[in-house]
């Protein structure tokens, strides 16, 4: 088996919203080796496999949609409503901004 | 040395009430998923140091908790961090969050969609889980009550779900109805004395009752009357709110059930209901329980059918001694004047001291106990979110 060079592999930032955040007892930023293309699927994929319980909490299960709750920004953009497969900006895939998973604002 | 343990369930948390064995003393825990609904907490027979805990939000769907020591730590039970989700064949692994229904023509029933507000079909769809039903003998085995209505079960620790299909497949499913509060099964009674027989409890559809381990189930809803169906006396379409059993009799269950029908009970385990409302002062509550020591005593909370709160602004729970018709006001230690909360379907519980202690909670954060079966009361504490759920353990 061929190992990934280091080249091959990005290094993704993602940032959670506090409520994922004390879930999987992750202090701040997370860092994920995504392999290329760097898409959300690609992502979240990378971010459930490395915290199993967060399986389920950014999409559904079964559907794999979205929550409707959450929204996916990154560069000043909103992506939410991009395909999942759809190519993240190379500013994402380089790990020079993060890809934001935040909350919907909402009373109480 | 005897203790309890009161498992407080609200909108944004869990606490952990410990209390000395004459229920004087109280130590008021840190707040648990902090944030996050905790629908039902509830903690094993078998072993009182296991408890489960559905934790779930509209943000980011469903999770279960579980802890190994009575509530000190806590985790999730399916894939460790680190440990990709799906095996070699690419089957998801320990996923405790994942509810699937089971729709294969096998093991499950293709019954895929369910009766929606308007009257047309609705695909069921996993929203929560309402309640978690440990089993009376096995720590590792456990029930949960989900919306969209169905019955689930972990024979692992809660590390994997399967659907008991048999009863969303029950020849009824797509006349079942959603209430205003959502399709939820919300209640599940285990007959200590019959592994294989169970009550549950759907709004609104109705009651059920199994008698082969969940293969297959009966609508047992004959004597109810909810007077806002169009037919007197259906099969289903029953928004029943509790149920609640005394382990020495099994065979009698009582019944908490929408406004217009009130309080009944059953003598031969659902075959035939008859209404106890008695003299109490409205049909309308949610949670109803039994005496620890005297299966014929019950408690209800009745509150206004039509702004849910308790009649007068006077927080009363009511005591029948008799099984229902003549009941009793329990009012000692509990605000009489503008008192506007409610008390939901779960927030009731009762534990097995003598004399027994009776626990609510209600909307509005408070978490009252009555150490004398219900003679006076006293808030263990009273500003605590919204309380969706309260469960009682007696420790020895």
């Amino acid at each position: 088996m061929v190992s990934k060079t280091k080249d091959e592999v990005r290094t993704i930032r993602v940032v959670l919203p506090f409520h994922l955040r004390m879930l999987a007892k992750i202090p701040g930023e997370v860092q994920l080796e995504v392999e290329p293309p760097v898409t959300q699927r690609a992502v979240l994929d990378a971010l459930e496999t490395r915290y199993p319980m967060l399986s389920g909490t950014t999409r559904d299960h079964i559907t794999q949609r979205r929550r409707a709750f959450l929204r996916f920004y990154a560069c000043e953009q909103d992506l939410s409503l991009e395909e999942p497969d759809a190519p993240l900006p190379e500013a994402v895939a380089a790990g020079k901004e993060p890809f934001l998973i935040i909350g919907a604002i909402a009373g109480g | 040395m005897t203790s309890v343990r009161v498992l407080v369930g609200t909108k944004k948390g869990a606490f952990i009430l410990t209390g000395d064995g004459k229920r004087q003393k109280w130590k008021v825990s840190e707040p648990l998923f902090s944030g996050w609904e905790i629908y039902h907490m509830k903690g094993s027979r078998a072993d009182p140091n296991r408890l489960y805990a559905s934790q779930t939000s509209g943000w980011f769907g469903q999770v279960i908790q579980r802890s190994d020591d009575g509530g000190k730590t806590w985790h999730q039970p399916g894939t460790p961090p680190g440990e990709p989700t799906t095996g070699p064949g690419g089957m998801p692994k320990g996923e405790s969050n994942k509810f699937v229904y089971d729709t294969s023509p096998e093991t499950g029933k293709p019954i895929t969609t369910h009766q929606w507000y308007d009257g047309t079909q609705h695909p069921w769809e996993f929203k929560r889980v309402w309640h978690v039903e440990p089993s009376l003998h096995d720590a590792d085995t456990l029930y949960a009550g989900v919306e969209d209505a169905a019955l689930f079960r972990s024979t692992d620790g809660g590390k994997s779900w399967n659907e008991m299909a048999g009863l969303r497949g029950h020849g009824t499913g797509p006349r079942w109805s959603p209430g205003a509060g959502g399709m939820g099964l919300h209640t599940i009674v285990l007959d200590p004395t019959n592994p294989k027989r169970m009550y549950i409890a759907i709004s609104a559809a109705g009651a059920f009752r199994t008698d082969d381990g969940g293969k297959t189930w009966k609508a047992i809803n004959r004597g109810l009357r909810s007077p806002y169906l169009p037919e007197p006396t259906p099969e289903v379409g029953f928004c029943v709110h509790r149920l609640a059993m005394h382990p020495s009799k099994p065979d009698v269950v009582f019944m908490q059930l929408h406004q217009g029908g009130g309080v009944f009970r059953t003598d031969n385990a659902g075959d035939q209901w008859q209404e106890v409302n008695g003299n109490l002062p409205t049909d309308f509550g949610f949670p109803i329980d039994v005496h620890a020591h005297d299966a014929n005593t019950i408690y209800n909370i009745p509150m206004d059918p039509y702004m849910r709160v308790p009649p007068e602004g006077k927080l009363r729970v009511y005591r029948s001694k008799t099984g229902g018709k003549e009941w009793e006001p329990l009012s000692k230690g509990l605000p009489q004047e503008n008192c506007y909360v409610n008390v939901l379907r779960d927030a009731m519980s009762i534990d097995s001291l003598d004399p027994c202690g009776v626990y609510f909670g209600t909307t509005g954060g408070q978490v009252y106990c009555s150490a004398d079966s219900g003679d006076s009361w006293q808030p263990i504490v009273r500003d605590l979110p919204g309380v969706l759920s309260v469960e009682v353990q007696t420790l020895q």
